[in-house]
């Protein structure tokens, strides 16, 4: 038998494992969580393999996102320690099949969403991806400060998509919960970039830190969280969640309303200074799951 | 004589050959059970 040269490595084919990496399964959790949300909130009930497949569907899109913005910003992730090692930047994969996979996975997930539950959802997945991956990463991200802002609705899908694969319409709770997300979005990422500013500024992305300044980027993650803690309180005023879910709604937008103001008057300029931000970063990701899971619990558990 | 790079290709190929035949039987599987749903729904 033969023997293969392999004297360029790309030749090797890509591991499975390294498609997975594509796929950015930490982001997806959320993703994730937040659609089984926006299904289980709903007043109609999918039978649970539909169901299953909703938010299978959800997971594969938010995948196909992942992959897609990967094969976009090889360039940018090789300069950035944080991304590096993904499997495009570290040379482990070739470019055409992060792009084949990506195109794959989204068109596969979108046309089993109108099959599996209904055409309006699979639309709503379709506009999800294509927002997220060219709206956000092709234009937004690599131009304006602002890119969090708006590419923030891309990951705000997600519960939108899981009430309209139950219902098949839309209601002012999915809408609620989109808005949630929308608003959480930019301080939870600008926490995150003020603490790896120096990433960002060396791949060129024009963050806000990189661009305002960090205590501009302190002020608008404060004057984010407001809008959001209100938002986050608002299904319960409007009858369309229980005193339970607005009780603890109240508490968790709170805290964060603390936790962002201690990033407000933080002056600090080196990360190893920053507990204000990393604690708001990861108190963010904390809040957004419980405030969904409260919000499930709240229409199932006889309070 | 297989050489080491080689026998890694083949792994790979064998990995991933084996990842796709599980997934398309569970991609199979699933179908069935969306259809037996669907029609159970009088959609």
């Amino acid at each position: 038998m033969p023997t293969l040269e392999l004297s360029n490595p790309a030749a090797l084919p890509a591991d499975w494992r390294d498609f997975v990496a594509l796929t950015k399964p930490r982001v997806m959790s959320l993703v994730v969580f937040s659609g089984l949300c926006g299904l289980l909130v709903a007043p109609v009930k999918l039978p649970l393999v539909l169901g299953f497949t909703a938010v299978l569907c959800i997971a594969l899109a938010a995948g196909a996102c992942g992959a897609l913005n990967q094969w976009y910003e090889v360039e940018v992730d090789a300069k950035m320690r944080r991304t590096a090692k993904r499997p495009l930047p570290a040379g482990r994969m070739e470019r055409q099949s992060a792009l084949q996979f990506g195109v794959g996975l989204g068109a596969f997930s979108v046309l089993l969403m109108g099959l599996a539950t209904n055409w309006f959802a699979a639309i709503l997945l379709a506009v999800s991806i294509l927002f997220y991956v060219i709206v956000y990463t092709v234009w937004l991200k690599p131009r304006t400060a602002q890119n969090i802002v708006i590419g923030g609705a891309a990951g705000a899908f997600p519960p939108l998509i899981g009430w309209v694969a139950a219902t098949g319409h839309l209601a002012t709770l999915p809408l609620l919960l989109f808005a949630i997300i929308f608003l959480w979005t930019p301080p939870h990422f600008w926490a995150l970039s003020l603490f790896v500013r120096s990433d960002y500024a060396a791949a060129g992305i024009p963050m806000l830190p990189v661009v305002a300044g960090a205590q501009s980027t302190r002020r608008q993650i404060f004057l984010y969280s407001l809008p959001m803690a209100a938002a986050a309180v608002a299904p319960w005023p409007l009858n369309l969640a229980g005193p339970v879910y607005g009780i603890c709604a109240s508490v968790l937008s709170f805290v964060f309303l603390i936790l962002a103001g201690r990033v407000a008057v933080n002056r600090a300029t080196e990360p190893s200074a920053m507990d204000a931000e990393k604690h708001l970063f990861a108190y963010s990701v904390f809040y957004l799951f419980a405030l969904f899971a409260v919000l499930v619990a709240d229409r199932y558990l006889p309070w | 004589m297989v050489s080491p790079e080689d026998e890694l290709i083949r792994k790979r190929q064998r990995d991933r050959a084996r990842l796709t035949a599980l997934l398309l039987a569970a991609f199979v599987i699933l179908l069935f059970f969306i259809t037996i749903a669907k029609t159970g729904m009088n959609w």
